[in-house]
């Protein structure tokens, strides 16, 4: 789908400093080269497996869809894997390619803290050294993983600037990027950036669809009627769609995170309320204001708290293949309350997105219908903000 | 030859970098006007954005305060209206790509025509990408100034022939700043230039003293300051232009 400069229809491409050009030429050629080698693809499915823990499971969630009284609803459980989410799966690939191109250095952006978490995880197990930037905000509200980091062996470096959100740990990390190339590999941890980068995350992410399909296809004999993802930068969603875009039945539905509300300035739904753009690397759609200035967008979720969306989405949405729908904070976090008491799962406050989804979806379509929703992490690191957001203080 | 290109003829090139509406625009005005007095020879006008991420922590500082003040690129065109009355050297805008984007690529490069602005110089548009934007600068007589960087090694040849107004030498990795030592063997990749392109170079990122600014025209047609401005006009506010000055009399003393 995506063409030799990187793009998706008019999104992607390659829009960073001169000093990056040569960086991002260099990961492409490593990429073509292992990519199908035998040995990079044995090395990374093993660490996948023995490792990571997958195949993930696709669970059946009986109670949740009796008490919906519509659609039969599967969740792949992303949540199950190794450090929590799937951010492991993009990671693991990475990290294993910049071993393979000589780099001893890994940096990363994060949010939430998961993708920081899975990069700090893959650089203790192969050797290397790890920095991971967050912005002040996030490491408030998810102290938890920025302990973990820490734990791992990880340096964090809070980023003041801007917002203190993740598009400022984006940017920072870009800036150390080109501050520090020879050794170091920027492992970005969603489809976003400069091409190669969301070819390389949505391949790497694209074992969620694959294995969702055929898990589907062996529990039910058919292929399920939707299949639902939240979308912040949207690698769990692309993960979650990419076996599925072939196969025209399939509603392909990403969540965003509509904060307060789409009408409000207090969102982070780019789709909804964004437009064209260039930024961090790429083409495709942010939320801006009229003069092209980034907007300070805001969701409960550290995770999908970002003012842009993954240029293959935007195509995505572009054609129509995929749906982009917004779901505010308080449906997330009902539907966070209502997961963790219908099917004994926590969910990560960005999956509750997409739980709140199929939640509305559900009882509209029907009996003999399937949903198939990914579960992209667990939620324990949000117990303590959501407590907070019920207006119950409690330690972490 | 473009009217950058001619900048270069009399001699080694000062070049001031200024975030626009950094305090205010009428500071920014002022500033201008006393770097041109004091001997610059084209002026680098910065129109801010929210997330610069080429730029080290002083100009990313401007870039906010500019922004917090109420600064758009509809009255830093205006302001350049006002300079145009007197001021006759090439200026150039550096801004990020989504503010000509979301501006209109064509609408900025007609107002650029109209307001006599010569070049622009845009740190996230690398050579592959530079065609959603060059058309438009062919169209309205706009250099679209190319960068080298340290890093670019095989690419130099290939960004110097296309090269127009003048080749911005990045000095070293990382981001704008100040910086104490220039590692970077800047004479290799000059003299690369120079086998492919008579365009001029001038050497940017980093410089800050006379004696640095000395040393770089030895090896280069141009020196650019950026951050060491910027911080001198977060330090005197409203009352930078005679400061801004003084330091461009010296900077130009220094190349002599």
């Amino acid at each position: 789908m995506t063409n030799k400069a990187g793009r998706f229809g008019v999104h992607g491409g390659q829009y960073i400093p001169e000093t990056l050009m040569n960086a991002v030429i260099e990961l492409e050629r490593a990429y073509d080269t292992f990519r199908d080698d035998p040995e990079f693809v044995a090395e990374l499915s093993s660490l996948l497996n023995e490792y990571a823990g997958r195949p993930s499971r696709l669970y059946y969630a009986r109670r949740m869809t009796e008490s919906l009284g519509g659609a039969k609803i599967y969740l792949k459980r992303e949540d199950l894997n190794h450090t929590g989410a799937h951010k492991i799966n993009n990671v693991l690939g990475q990290a294993l390619l910049a071993k393979r191109m000589g780099k001893s250095r890994l940096i990363a952006e994060t949010g939430a803290g998961q993708h920081g978490v899975a990069t700090a995880t893959a650089a203790a197990l192969m050797g290397m050294s790890c920095v991971v930037f967050m912005g002040a905000e996030d490491m408030r509200r998810q102290a938890l993983n920025v302990y973990r980091m820490r734990l791992l062996g990880a340096e964090v470096v809070q980023v003041d600037s801007g917002t203190g959100t993740l598009k400022d740990a984006v940017s920072q990390a870009f800036r150390e990027w080109t501050s520090r190339i020879d050794d170091t590999h920027y492992c970005l941890g969603s489809v976003m950036g400069p091409h190669p980068f969301p070819t390389i995350v949505r391949d790497f992410q694209a074992v969620i669809s694959r294995e969702a399909r055929a898990q589907v296809l062996e529990r039910e004999g058919r292929l399920p009627d939707a299949v639902i993802a939240c979308v912040g930068g949207g690698s769990n969603a692309i993960g979650s769609f990419w076996h599925f875009i072939g196969d025209d039945g399939v509603k392909l539905i990403g969540c965003e995170a509509a904060g307060r509300g789409v009408d409000t300035f207090e969102t982070a739904a780019t789709i909804a309320t964004g437009r064209l753009g260039i930024f961090h690397g790429m083409k495709s759609y942010f939320c801006q204001d009229e003069s092209g200035q980034i907007a300070p967008v805001y969701s409960i979720s550290a995770g999908l708290d970002y003012p842009g969306i993954g240029p293959e989405h935007a195509y995505l949405h572009d054609t129509g293949r995929a749906e982009y729908v917004p779901v505010t904070d308080e449906e997330a976090v009902n539907a966070f309350e209502y997961l963790s008491r219908t099917e004994g799962i926590i969910p990560a406050i960005e999956s509750a997105h997409a739980l709140s989804h199929a939640m509305r979806i559900a009882p509209e379509m029907g009996h003999g219908k399937i949903i198939v929703v990914t579960i992209s992490g667990r939620g324990d690191k949000d117990c303590a903000s959501i407590a907070r957001y019920r207006g119950e203080n409690i330690d972490e | 030859m473009s009217k950058i290109h001619s900048a270069f003829d009399k001699g080694k090139a000062f070049i001031p970098f200024i975030t626009c509406g950094d305090p205010d625009i009428e500071t920014t005005e002022a500033v201008v006007r006393e770097a041109v007095r004091n001997g610059a020879d084209i002026i680098e006008l910065g129109i801010p954005f929210s997330d610069p991420t080429a730029e080290g922590v002083v100009i990313q500082s401007a870039n906010y305060r500019a922004l917090k003040g109420g600064i758009t690129t509809a009255k830093i065109f205006d302001m350049v209206r006002n300079l145009r009355r007197d001021i006759d050297i090439p200026l150039v805008f550096m801004t990020y790509a989504n503010v000509v984007f979301s501006y209109g690529a064509e609408k900025f490069m007609s107002d650029c025509r109209d307001s006599e602005i010569d070049g622009l110089i845009l740190p996230d548009v690398p050579f592959e990408e530079k065609e959603e934007f060059s058309p438009f600068c062919k169209k309205y007589g706009v250099d679209l100034i190319s960068m080298i960087a340290p890093t670019s090694e095989g690419r130099i040849a290939m960004i110097a022939r296309e090269a127009e107004g003048f080749l911005y030498v990045v000095s070293s990795l990382g981001v704008t700043g100040v910086r104490s030592e220039i590692k970077t063997d800047l004479a290799a990749i000059i003299e690369a230039v120079r086998k492919n392109s008579g365009i001029p170079c001038a050497v940017g990122f980093g410089i800050s003293t006379p004696e640095q600014a000395r040393k770089m025209s030895e090896i280069a047609d141009g020196v650019i300051v950026g951050s060491a401005i910027v911080r001198m006009i977060a330090e005197h506010g409203k009352d930078s232009a005679c400061y801004v000055g003084e330091y461009v009399r010296a900077m130009k003393e220094a190349m002599r």
